[in-house]
């Protein structure tokens, strides 16, 4: 980026400088209007973002006070599993191999920002297939019913937070591009333009004014002309006048006019 | 908008105590990477705070973690960690255990939004 050189003083604020001239005011003028738009397509990208970050905000609620419910219902399902098949936990943490249910990203775009989602997705085999075969099957089986349905429900949370967070940021960027160009690129266009359109008007007085003062110099120099010519006429005819008192000397050389025919 | 799904998937890391952890893995989130590394941590009563932050800081590196699971009394001993990530992904999940109901006001992500909606809206 080309950094100008800006000046700044008490009075008219800051400015960039730069020779007051009619092809720079044409320039700062339409770089004031991309700035205006700038401002006004920024803007519209924050208030988009914060409309989707209130709604997210709104969702993660709902869906955290869900969780509780949900997690209460894994818990005491476990508590059954655990009344119907013993202690499975050594059993269950012992075996855990590979995860069936997986998450797979999801990307998506709002308003110029790049979001990133969360989907389950199961593969591969139950590794728990076959406990608590030997006792309270169906407790345990519903137990793991029970962790999947939460284990989406999370999913889907932990989708919600990261698009909070990932708006949160993007929020605040443009939020301080907006304020930027609001509160200091504006002003400075303004304080420039300004400048410039008072040098031009002054330039342009001090040019009416030299005119001014060439004309009436003018004026002036014509009138002593004038003056200087009826003087010289005045005196040609009262020398042609005593030289018609005297008798023509052919010997003189005299202005013969041509005869035209 | 536009949804681009990516090809490779990731796991759910989890930190709790006893019963989360044998509830979830019952539900299927449990692995064992290449090196034997699980994806979970057991915390029981005489387990340090420090071998929970070692633990929760490898999963935060993690390329193949998306999403982390904790129970909020552990995450409220290892707060500093989870205030100090700031990253989208992977995602810090805050759930209740069977003792501990969920507290919205200790929340790391609701303090974001503080100011932004009401305790009355949890109800």
């Amino acid at each position: 980026r080309v950094r100008e050189a800006v000046v700044s003083t008490q009075s008219t604020g800051d400015k960039i400088n730069v020779f007051p001239s009619r092809m720079i005011l044409s320039v700062m003028k339409t770089r004031y209007k991309g700035a205006q738009k700038g401002h006004s397509l920024l803007k519209k990208k924050s208030d988009a973002l914060t409309l989707k970050f209130r709604a997210t905000l709104k969702k993660i609620i709902e869906n955290k006070t869900v969780m509780g419910d949900v997690m209460k219902a894994v818990y005491f399902s476990l508590a059954e599993a655990a009344y119907a098949a013993g202690d499975i936990s050594q059993t269950v943490i012992q075996n855990a191999d590979k995860a069936q249910n997986k998450i797979k990203f999801t990307k998506d775009n709002v308003a110029g920002v790049q979001l990133t989602n969360f989907t389950m997705h199961s593969e591969g085999s139950d590794v728990y297939q076959l406990t608590g075969l030997g006792k309270g099957g169906q407790t345990v089986t519903r137990c793991k019913e029970t962790a999947q349905k939460a284990i989406k429900l999370l999913i889907e949370l932990a989708s919600l937070q990261t698009t909070f967070i990932t708006l949160d940021e993007a929020i605040k960027i443009t939020n301080r591009r907006v304020n930027g160009i609001e509160y200091v690129i504006i002003p400075r266009f303004e304080n420039t333009i300004a400048y410039i359109v008072e040098e031009l008007d002054e330039r342009d007085r001090e040019e009416f004014y030299r005119l001014k003062k060439v004309q009436d110099k003018k004026k002036v120099i014509r009138a002593k002309q004038k003056k200087f010519l009826e003087e010289y006429n005045a005196k040609q005819e009262a020398v042609e006048a005593a030289s018609e008192a005297a008798p023509r000397n052919l010997l003189e050389t005299e202005h013969d006019p041509d005869i035209m025919f | 908008m536009t949804k681009v799904t990516m090809a490779k998937s990731h796991l759910l890391g989890l930190v709790g105590d006893e019963d989360t952890c044998t509830a979830f893995l019952l539900g299927g989130i449990g692995e064992l990477n290449a090196t034997r590394e699980a994806n979970f941590l057991v915390v029981k009563q005489d387990t340090v705070i420090g071998e929970i932050e070692t633990f929760l800081k490898r999963l935060l590196t993690r390329k193949d973690i998306g999403i982390i699971l904790i129970n909020q009394h552990i995450a409220n001993d290892v707060r500093h960690i989870i205030e100090a990530h700031t990253n989208p992904i992977p995602a810090l999940l805050e759930i209740p255990s069977k003792e501990h109901p969920y507290d919205p006001l200790k929340d790391s992500i609701l303090k974001r939004a503080k100011g932004m909606f009401s305790i009355d809206d949890m109800r």
